[in-house]
């Protein structure tokens, strides 16, 4: 059964051109705005939506996301409030894919069974969590895939190809390749650079492959997009919220930014082509 | 739930190979950090059985650091107490006047043999980020460590003497600004200088290998402590007492005992103003399982996954976790963890200044007062062994700070201070928030 990443994605391969993957977190600022914000992004171009499970200690994320989750949860933001989020989204929107990203303490602690029931009925197609990597996929990652709920799983420039076998072994859907060493909001390294470790991974995998971490704008988009499936870009967009003056000014420019990006991303191959 | 088998090292042979005790332990680290770990996983594998290393590690461990420490029969507190037969194992004596340092010379040793240039740490009272500054300073390597705005505060004279050793210190305003916060920061460093950095990890916490391989180079304690009590006294110890933060100075010592059955061992968490409060920092008392820092183990952590702040006097048991194969002896009831609160600490502190002429560390000083509340009641011919993690000169401002607000000013170096007018004591607040100059008063 072809998951909603999967259709997704092979519609736009045939469309020739890249998903834009945005990522923002739940219950920033507020858990009212942040589903407004959700709920605007297929319109302004988002293809498969990345939503953020807040947590206290965000290992691998920079101070951009890191005060994203703090600001959701000072106002007691809580995985059944992420959940409840998407089953709203969901009345409205049963095509745009769905992935939960963040850290395994709030899921462990919810528990395994009872997470990945809620969250398949809520209609949550992925999985990403930065903590957990194939050593542990009898936690999550298997559990998750009788769920039918796709595990999509990190490659970075440190996974060698000795080690991407293993990393690519449990994961579906789709995979992230991080482009630095490093915390989310980074700089970008060259689009060059990034080609020839997507080339790299490409030897070892069908699956799709998305680029993320350091993408800020709709001309990195594009340089990314003309040879990646996805582009993901998170940071830029949780900036917008923190530097709005208002809360709906801060959902009306993520959604401006977005609407850029996507820009950015339908015209990557026609433009260097 | 335990996987161990009834071998005679029956709670002496964890972790498996991928790093368990029981549930707890595990490698839950970021894609980018796992070949890293893996790699580190085998110099250490290679350190415990190679020879030369052995030496190496030994000549520095007797020349540099000072070891053996002594095992030292505290007469006075033991006629004070009136019962067991007490001694300390002599960690403060140490260069740099903790247990910190036993696993920092061990670690860089390492990193000099995986050819790393630099080394990060974290550090919350400052002895661990002092040890560490110490040994990068003694084999010429860059040092950064990372420290919580908060400690920073409480802890000034040990961001000194970093910064006499060459350590550059960052201050982390993240969070509540402690250790965890520090950690966190430490690993979005190495998660970004990876090729370049050794990651030296101060306690018995963090993905495998850390948990084992600190212990490993921590056991020294317990080794010598068995050795020394055979000696003066002809038998093992009854008792075994140590502070837990992270849990390192009592894994060092429980663990080459963990399997001589008769040896009863205590570890001692910080009760903070009390459990029932919430500001506490007990992970075992008053935590759960959860999974945070690398590992799995028992943290402070609201119903949703959130982890909550540790309050602690003291800056090095302030963390809301615990090393993971401690978790697992708490499961197993191997060994029994008990609480101490700040104000217990602080007149254990005192007493152990009066009697017998050493000042403790405010960690050291929680596992001496249980040692108060169990030794009057136990037989003279009870032995007991406690570890002196560490020396409490770094603690002066923390205790002068803690006296002040308690209007136990009489010893205070400065005359101005005032008694605490009645009723003030009740609305105090934790020490570390109000860090004044000791002397002055509201």
């Amino acid at each position: 059964m072809a998951t909603r990443i999967t259709r997704r994605l092979e519609a736009l391969k045939a469309e020739d051109r890249a998903a834009l993957v945005t990522f923002t977190m739940a219950g920033d600022p507020n858990y009212q705005a942040s589903l407004d914000t959700l709920k605007g992004l297929p319109g302004a171009g988002a293809d498969i939506i990345e939503l953020g499970m807040p947590f206290t200690d965000p290992m691998a994320d920079g101070p951009s996301i890191q005060k994203a989750a703090l600001r959701a949860l000072k106002g007691q933001h809580t995985q059944q409030k992420t959940l409840e989020m998407v089953r709203e989204f969901r009345r409205e929107d049963q095509d745009t894919p769905i992935v939960l990203m963040g850290y395994y303490n709030p899921i462990y602690r919810y528990g395994v069974e009872r997470f990945l029931k809620d969250a398949s009925e809520a209609g949550i197609d992925g999985l990403i969590v930065v903590d957990l990597p194939p050593e542990h996929d009898g936690e999550l990652c298997l559990p998750a895939a009788r769920a039918g709920i796709d595990f999509i799983r990190l490659a970075t420039p440190t996974t060698d190809d000795k080690r991407l076998p293993r990393v690519l072994e449990n994961t579906s859907g789709f995979i992230y390749y991080v482009s630095v060493a490093g915390v989310t909001g980074a700089a970008a390294p060259t689009p060059e650079s990034v080609e020839r470790s997507i080339t790299r991974i490409r030897a070892h995998t069908e699956l799709p492959i998305a680029v993320g971490f350091g993408i800020r704008s709709a001309e990195q988009a594009a340089s990314i997009g003309r040879f990646a499936d996805a582009v993901v870009v998170g940071s830029a967009l949780i900036s917008c919220i923190e530097h709005a003056d208002s809360v709906d000014a801060g959902t009306r420019a993520v959604h401006a930014l977005v609407r850029e990006l996507s820009e950015g991303v339908r015209h990557a191959r026609k433009a260097t082509a | 739930m335990s996987s161990a088998t009834d071998t005679t090292k029956r709670f002496s042979q964890g972790p498996n190979a991928d790093g368990f005790y029981g549930d707890f332990g595990g490698r839950f680290v970021a894609e980018t950090l796992m070949p890293l770990i893996l790699e580190l996983e085998e110099a250490w594998e290679w350190s415990r059985t190679d020879e030369a290393f052995r030496r190496e590690l030994e000549g520095y461990q007797r020349d540099y650091i000072g070891r053996a420490t002594p095992l030292y029969y505290a007469e006075r507190l033991t006629e004070h107490l009136g019962g067991a037969k007490i001694y300390f194992k002599r960690e403060d004596l140490n260069h740099t006047g903790a247990h910190k340092i036993n696993n920092c010379i061990g670690q860089i040793l390492l990193a000099r043999k995986m050819g790393k240039k630099r080394i990060i740490a974290e550090t919350g009272a400052g002895m661990h980020g002092v040890a560490t500054a110490t040994v990068a300073a003694r084999f010429g390597m860059e040092c950064v460590i990372y420290m919580g705005a908060t400690d920073i505060e409480r802890q000034q004279p040990n961001v000194f003497r970093m910064k006499l050793l060459g350590a550059e210190v960052i201050p982390v305003e993240s969070g509540t600004g402690t250790l965890k916060d520090a950690m966190n920061e430490a690993l979005r460093d190495w998660v970004t200088n990876v090729d370049s950095t050794f990651y030296l990890i101060g306690t018995v916490a963090g993905p495998h290998p850390y948990p084992a391989m600190v212990r490993d180079f921590q056991s020294v304690i317990g080794r010598e402590t068995r050795e020394q009590m055979l000696e003066k006294e002809g038998r093992l110890p009854d008792t075994l007492m140590a502070c837990i933060g992270g849990g390192s100075n009592a894994m060092g010592l429980f663990h080459p005992m963990l399997d001589d059955e008769s040896v009863h061992m205590i570890g001692v968490e910080a009760a903070g103003h009390g459990i029932e409060t919430g500001e506490h920092a007990a992970s075992l008392n008053g935590g759960e399982p959860g999974v945070l820092h690398g590992n799995r183990t028992f943290l402070l952590q609201s119903v949703d996954g959130q982890i909550t702040d540790a309050h602690s006097v003291s800056a090095g048991l302030d963390y809301p976790g615990i090393g993971p194969e401690h978790a697992w002896l708490h499961t197993q009831k191997r060994v029994e963890y008990v609480s101490i609160t700040d104000s217990e600490a602080i007149e254990a502190f005192k007493l152990c200044c009066e009697l017998e002429g050493i000042i403790p560390a405010l960690e050291s000083a929680h596992s001496l007062a249980h040692l108060r509340k169990i030794a009057p009641d136990l037989p003279s011919d009870h032995l007991i062994v406690l570890n002196m993690s560490g020396r409490g000169d770094k603690d002066m401002a923390s205790v002068a700070n803690w006296l002040e607000q308690h209007g136990d000013t009489d010893k205070l170096p400065n005359t101005t201070v005032e008694a605490a007018e009645p009723g003030r004591i009740d609305d105090m607040q934790p020490p570390h928030d109000v860090a004044k100059k000791t002397g002055e008063t509201e």
